[in-house]
């Protein structure tokens, strides 16, 4: 009973060593860079509207990215994590999800929370950490949440949220719910320790979970060839008794096929999948970080040339759901209201002190309290050193 | 009320929180069918299910990250680490994870539901890797808050108020006391308060201040004292995070003395913010300098266990240091 897998073993009398090569990982590909589908290709289920929908997502991720990026030069944001490239990962992810899965993301995954429909006025308010912000201006930019959309808030430390996404599975099955969690990472995080535990339990547990792994190449400027020996990640899963299947991770079709094939096993037989989706960071890791020290303009090129947002809009094009004319117009479109929404979240106040010290504790303790009370005379005494929070301290 | 020990306490506290939330699950290494191996959670897959009392796999993080992980889908796991020693691995998902889960989202998402269990501390021949009281790495964590019995009694109170609170607590059980402590224990369901220190023993001369398993080497210590004619007031501090300020203060008001002990080493040790708070707080009550009798600046020791340990001797011999100054 303990070990049926060893029980089952072919016995051989002579060495064999079992390696990499003999487990092949096939790559799913549906759609050409030039919007006609590969011969005898398994497409998902898709429609005119959800095909609009992850468009729409796709282009306004781009608005923002390019918004947030030039807002962070000027110095009006701290930080800030562009997605470019990889926007048929997440998007294309989320699309094949029910609107009540939870979806437990690294950091680069905003275009899911958008494709969820979380506001733009919200993005800026967590961008701006403003007192408008869900997560009350706590985090750095990019540290999205939101409870309503099923999106865990993001924290920085990597992978962490892998065995979470095990136990909240876990808990889906006991309650006997009809829904999934997709927990995305990147190839890099994959080799924490957290990476190992959460597929392993994922296994044991046979929870209702995705994997999701954007292998995108570079974990800032590590490559993937220093980061791991094997073949990617998708083997790993398969040791850990999971599913795995690897994909274009710029084929957004492709994507959205082995997603809904995933939410199948993952809700209907509490099958854990893994998918490992391969892709490419177009951009740097951060604001903080510049690839022209470690990568060539070349090998940029050559990924531009496999854009997921124009491979689409070809596919959409050639629907006839879409135009070049549409598609200026729109992008213009969402430009101006990203610069909109940003001019306005700028103005907005920061939270109100008393936001410190909530909300480390369900109720603040005394000690809490009396260290806000300090503060706030200290304050008080040296006002104008402290301009975000003096002028409003007795707001009530 | 029962005669129990403070394994069959906590057993008992744990099959009242599972039979009354069916939200309360249990899991750790061994902790399903074995029942754990200092047997906590004796009899509660036959009782609850293997769905709600499992064994894990051997991870100390993914046992965290996992327990993280349900507690944010709104259940209440209690995750046993088999040995403190061996919470490390789990360092990061209980600091940077579960103490700042509600913070960083703006209440959106919290694991108040998470309670970790993990027996600390020494006196079972353990040497370095089963002895350690690791309570000072977590009382530096807001978000956490940390608890620690000293009897049957309050283990059961205090662990089942550790369950509901809606914060994520750890629980460190001290387990040389698990068999050798026994004590009478209502068999019906009651909470003792978390952050609220308890006066064991009035007295006026000096107040001896510990927690868990040092309580029973301090009553000795002050008994010791008592018949040297000094009348010590012993006071049981019960949670380190958030602690409680107010008694102690109220108690060194009145005492002018202040003997803490714990079997940590003493640098960085939970004594030493103890004794700050207090001569901020009680400068001028003080008569004598602050005494910190605890574990020396090294890892546990095996062979000279008896000689590391903060035992009743050390502790009479520092009360009558204080008491002469």
């Amino acid at each position: 009973m303990s070990n049926s897998k060893q029980s089952e073993a072919r016995v051989v009398h002579s060495p064999v060593f079992i390696s990499g090569d003999d487990l092949e990982t096939p790559m799913l590909k549906i759609l050409r860079q030039d919007g006609t589908t590969y011969e005898g290709a398994e497409l998902p289920e898709i429609d005119k509207t959800l095909a609009l929908k992850i468009y729409d997502t796709f282009l306004f991720i781009r608005a923002l990215d390019e918004r947030m990026i030039a807002a962070q030069r000027q110095g009006r944001i701290s930080f800030y994590m562009t997605q470019i490239g990889e926007e048929a990962a997440d998007i294309g992810s989320t699309a094949a999800l029910d609107a009540e899965d939870m979806i437990m993301a690294q950091y680069r995954e905003q275009g899911a929370l958008a494709f969820r429909g979380f506001p733009l006025e919200q993005f800026m308010h967590q961008l701006f950490s403003n007192e408008n912000d869900l997560g009350k201006g706590r985090q750095m930019p990019i540290h999205y949440g939101s409870r309503d959309l099923h999106y865990m808030t993001i924290s920085s430390p990597l992978a962490t949220q892998l065995p979470q996404a095990a136990g909240y599975a876990y808990g889906l099955k006991l309650e006997e719910k009809d829904n999934c969690v997709i927990c995305y990472f990147g190839e890099g995080a994959a080799s924490e320790g957290d990476f190992h535990a959460a597929i392993n339990m994922a296994g044991v547990y046979k929870v209702p979970a995705i994997y999701f792994c954007r292998n995108n190449g570079y974990a800032i400027s590590t490559p993937s060839s220093e980061q791991f020996a094997g073949d990617g990640i998708a083997p790993r899963a398969v040791a850990y008794g999971l599913k795995a299947i690897r994909v274009d991770g710029n084929d957004v079709l492709a994507v959205l096929k082995a997603t809904q094939e995933a939410r199948r096993l993952a809700v209907e037989e509490n099958q854990p999948v893994l998918i490992e989706a391969m892709t490419y960071r177009l951009g740097a890791h951060s604001t903080s970080d510049d690839p022209s020290g470690y990568r060539s303009k070349k090998e940029e090129e050559k990924w531009r040339e496999k854009d997921p947002v124009a491979r689409f809009k070809n596919w959409l094009i050639a629907q006839g759901w879409w135009s070049e004319e549409q598609d200026a117009a729109d992008l213009e479109q969402k430009r101006q209201n990203v610069l909109a929404a940003m001019k306005k979240a700028e103005t907005v106040a920061a939270p109100k002190l008393d936001e410190l010290i909530t909300d480390v504790y369900d109720v603040a303790p005394q000690h809490l309290q009396d260290q806000l009370d300090e503060l706030k005379a200290h304050i008080r005494k040296y006002p104008e050193a402290y301009p975000k929070t003096a002028g409003r301290l007795d707001d009530e | 009320m029962s005669n129990m020990n403070l394994l069959q306490a906590i057993n008992n506290a744990l099959d009242i929180a599972m039979d009354k939330d069916s939200k309360v699950v249990c899991f750790g290494e061994d902790v399903g069918h074995f029942g754990g191996v200092f047997r906590a959670t004796s009899h509660l897959q036959d009782k609850y299910g293997r769905s709600r009392c499992f064994n894990t796999p051997l991870t100390e993080q993914g046992i965290i990250g996992f327990a993280n992980g349900l507690a944010s889908g709104g259940h209440k796991p209690v995750a046993e680490i088999q040995f403190a020693d061996y919470i490390f691995p789990a360092f990061d998902q209980i600091v940077n994870e579960a103490a700042k889960f509600r913070y960083r989202s703006g209440d959106q998402f919290s694991v108040g539901g998470l309670t970790i269990r993990s027996p600390y501390g020494g006196g079972i021949h353990g040497g370095l890797y089963h002895s350690q009281s690791p309570e000072a790495y977590f009382t530096g964590t807001p978000g956490l808050k940390v608890v620690v019995p000293r009897n049957p009694y309050q283990a059961k109170g205090l662990l089942l108020a550790s369950i509901r609170d809606d914060n994520p607590v750890i629980f460190f059980e001290p387990k040389r006391l698990y068999r050798a402590s026994t004590g009478e224990v209502p068999e019906e369901d009651y909470e003792i308060e978390l952050g609220k220190a308890e006066v064991v023993q009035e007295g006026t001369d000096i107040t001896v201040l510990g927690w868990g398993a040092q309580m029973e080497v301090l009553e000795k210590a002050v008994e010791m004292a008592a018949k040297d004619g000094i009348s010590c007031e012993l006071i049981d501090l019960r949670t380190l995070l958030p602690w409680d300020v107010d008694t102690v203060v109220a108690s060194v008001k009145k005492t002018g003395r202040l003997l803490i002990s714990h079997e940590a080493p003493k640098t960085g040790g939970f004594s030493g913010e103890i004794a700050t708070e207090i001569q901020e707080k009680c400068f001028l009550h003080l008569e004598s300098p602050i005494e910190r009798v605890t574990g020396l600046d090294t890892p546990f020791p095996l062979a000279h266990d008896k000689e590391y340990m903060p035992d009743h001797l050390k502790n009479y011999e520092a009360i009558k240091r204080s008491v002469n100054f």
